[in-house]
C-alpha cells in the first residue's frame, strides 16, 4: 500500500526526518505518536504526496510518487482518505457538499448512489447536521465529517493526523470506534496521535502497531525499525 | 490545442455542481465585469473609428482617384473659344467616361465659404473649370497634358495626385490606428482580468488548497475558476457593447458637410461586428484566468 525507503525530508537547512522505512501492509492498523513538533504531519504529508521526500522514495500503491505528475498525485489523493488536523472544509459549502467533494472532483461522482450518502453521514453522527455550515459545528462534529468525507470514495487507506487532537475524551472514543469498523471492512488505517489514552484504549478492540517518532527516526514500540 | 478546444467546450457546457467549489461573488468578480463592460464600450468605438477610417480611406482613393479637373486660365475674349477647345480634345479622348463645364453657380458655390454668398463671381477673372470622371480604363494624363498644351495652351490639367495621396494615407493610418486601439483594448481586459483573477485566487488559496487535497485535478480547480471570470467578462462586455452600439445609433445624423469629418458609426453588415466583442472578451477571460490559476496552482503539490 504505502512503502517509506530510507526517506529523509528536509526544510530551511534542518532535517525533520532521516532514515525512515516503513511498510503499511494491506488492511494494517497503525498509531503514529511522537511528541509535538517531532514529525507527524511531515510524515502523514509524504504519505499523500503534499510534501515530497528529499532523499530515499516512497512508493503509493507501487508508484514512487516523485515520479508522479500532477494528475497522477490527485488520482492518487482519489484513493487515500485524509482526516487533517484543522479539517480542511470550504466554509461556503454545506456539510453534505463538503462530505461528497472527493465524488466531484473524481468521476466517482456521477456513479455514487445518494442513499449511500444519506447512510455515510448518520453513521458518523451528522444526519441532523447535514446542511449545517462547517463554521457551525462542534469540535468533534467536524473531525466525524472530515471522515465521511475521507472515506466517501472507499478508499483503501485512511489517514488521520490527530483526528482527535481537539476533542472530549467520549467523543475520541467515538471517532476511535468509527476508524477501528473501517479497519475492520478492509481498510488500512494509520493514525497520527500523541493522545496514548486513545491508543491504550485501541490496543483492547484492534490489533494495531504502535509508530513512534522520535529524533528524526522512526521506531516500533520504542525499538528502532 | 486540442485539450484547449475541450476546455474551451467545456466552459460553454458549463457544471453547475463544480462551480459551487468556488466562493459566491466577490468584489474581484464584479471587477472583472465592470472592467470588460468599460473596455467593450470603448472597443465599439474603436471599432467604429478604424471602420469610419476605413470607409474614408476607400471613399478618397476610389471617387477622387476616377475625378480630374482641367482649369482654363484665359483672356475672357479667348475663354470660350478655349473651352470648347478642351471639350472637343476630351471627347475624343479614350478613357473618359464623362466631362463637363462648371456652371458660373457652381463655381461660385465652390468660392462662397471663402468669400461669402454675395460676392459678384462673373466680375472676377476666375478660371472656367470641367469636371473630368474617367471611366474604368482610365485615361493617359501625360498624353492629355500634351494634347492640351497643343490645343488649349490656356487649360491646365490637375487629376489631384498631389494631394489626394496624402489624404488617402492619412485616412489609412486613422484606420490602423482604430485597429491598433482595438488590440490595446483586448490587451488591457486581459491585463485587467489577469489581475482580478489572481487577487480573486490568492483571496480562494485555502479553497484550491482543500480541493487540491482531495484529488482535485489541476484541469478541474483552474475550470471553476475560469469559468465563474470568463462568463463575468462575457456578461460585463455584453453590456458594455450594447451601451456602445446604442450610443452610436443615438448619434446625430450628419448629412452633407458634416458627414466628412462626423460620421462615426457603423453601415449595414458592419453593425454585427461589434458583437464579435463579447465573445473575444469571454476568450480574453478564459486565457488570462487559466494562465493565472495554473500559475497559482504550481505553488502546491
Amino acid at each position: 500500500m504505502i512503502e517509506l525507503e530510507n526517506v529523509a525530508y528536509s526544510y530551511g537547512g534542518g532535517e525533520l526526518l532521516s532514515n525512515v522505512s516503513l511498510k503499511l501492509a494491506a488492511g494494517s492498523f497503525h498509531f503514529l505518536t511522537g511528541p509535538s513538533g517531532a514529525g507527524k504531519t511531515t510524515f502523514m504529508k509524504l504519505c499523500y504526496g503534499e510534501l515530497v521526500a528529499t532523499a530515499g522514495n516512497v512508493r503509493v500503491f507501487g508508484k514512487d510518487t516523485r515520479e508522479m505528475d500532477r494528475d497522477h498525485v490527485a488520482d492518487m489523493r482519489q484513493n487515500i482518505g485524509v482526516v487533517h488536523q484543522d479539517c480542511q472544509f470550504l466554509d461556503h459549502l454545506s456539510v453534505t457538499e463538503n462530505v461528497t467533494l472527493p465524488l466531484l472532483v473524481s468521476e466517482k461522482g456521477s456513479t455514487y448512489n445518494p442513499q449511500d450518502l444519506v447512510s455515510l453521514i448518520n453513521w458518523v453522527g451528522l444526519g441532523k447536521r447535514a446542511n449545517a455550515s462547517p463554521a457551525e459545528l462542534s469540535g468533534g462534529e467536524r473531525q466525524r465529517a472530515a471522515l465521511a468525507r475521507a472515506v466517501v470514495t472507499s478508499p483503501e487507506i485512511v489517514l488521520a493526523d490527530e483526528p482527535t487532537g481537539n476533542i472530549d475524551w467520549e467523543m475520541s472514543q467515538r471517532l476511535l470506534s468509527l476508524l477501528i469498523e473501517l479497519n475492520k471492512s478492509g481498510k488500512t488505517i494509520l493514525v497520527a496521535t500523541h493522545d496514548l489514552n486513545l491508543i491504550r484504549a485501541a490496543k483492547s478492540q484492534v490489533q494495531a502497531r504502535v509508530l513512534r517518532i522520535a529524533n528524526r527516526r522512526l521506531q516500533l514500540a520504542g525499538a528502532e525499525l | 490545442m486540442k485539450a484547449f478546444w475541450e476546455n474551451f467546450v467545456g466552459l460553454l457546457r458549463g457544471d453547475a455542481s463544480s462551480d459551487r467549489v468556488v466562493p459566491p461573488s466577490g468584489f474581484t468578480f464584479n471587477l472583472t465585469a465592470f472592467s470588460a463592460g468599460i473596455m467593450a464600450f470603448l472597443a465599439v468605438f474603436a471599432m467604429a473609428f478604424s471602420l469610419a477610417s476605413g470607409r474614408l480611406a476607400d471613399r478618397w482613393g476610389n471617387e477622387l482617384a476616377r475625378s480630374s479637373t482641367i482649369r482654363i486660365s484665359a483672356p475672357a475674349d479667348q475663354m470660350a473659344a478655349q473651352t470648347k477647345a478642351v471639350m472637343d480634345v476630351l471627347a475624343t479622348t479614350s478613357g473618359i467616361a464623362f466631362a463637363r463645364e462648371l456652371t458660373a453657380e457652381e463655381q461660385q458655390s465652390l468660392l462662397e465659404p471663402f468669400f461669402g454668398p454675395d460676392v459678384p463671381v462673373g466680375d472676377l477673372p476666375i478660371p472656367q473649370l470641367i469636371d473630368v470622371i474617367e471611366d474604368d480604363t482610365g485615361f493617359d494624363a501625360t498624353g492629355l497634358r500634351q494634347r492640351l498644351a497643343a490645343e488649349a495652351p490656356a487649360a491646365v490639367l490637375d487629376d489631384h495626385t498631389r494631394w489626394r495621396r496624402p489624404l488617402v494615407r492619412a485616412a489609412s493610418r486613422l484606420r490602423s490606428l482604430g485597429m491598433l486601439s482595438f488590440v490595446l483594448i483586448g490587451a488591457a481586459l486581459a491585463a485587467m482580468v489577469t489581475l482580478a483573477a489572481t487577487a480573486a485566487l490568492s483571496a480562494n488559496f485555502q479553497v484550491i488548497k482543500v480541493l487540491r487535497l482531495v484529488g482535485a485535478r489541476d484541469v478541474f480547480i483552474a475550470g471553476a475558476f475560469v469559468r465563474r471570470f470568463s462568463l463575468r467578462a462575457v456578461m460585463g462586455a455584453f453590456a458594455g457593447t450594447f451601451v456602445g452600439m446604442g450610443v452610436l445609433a443615438l448619434m446625430p445624423s450628419t448629412q452633407g458637410a458634416g458627414e466628412f469629418l462626423t460620421n462615426l458609426g457603423f453601415v449595414g453588415a458592419e453593425w454585427l461586428w461589434p458583437l464579435l466583442i463579447p465573445v473575444l472578451s469571454g476568450a480574453v477571460g478564459y486565457v488570462a484566468t487559466r494562465m493565472a490559476a495554473l500559475r497559482m496552482l504550481r505553488r502546491l503539490h
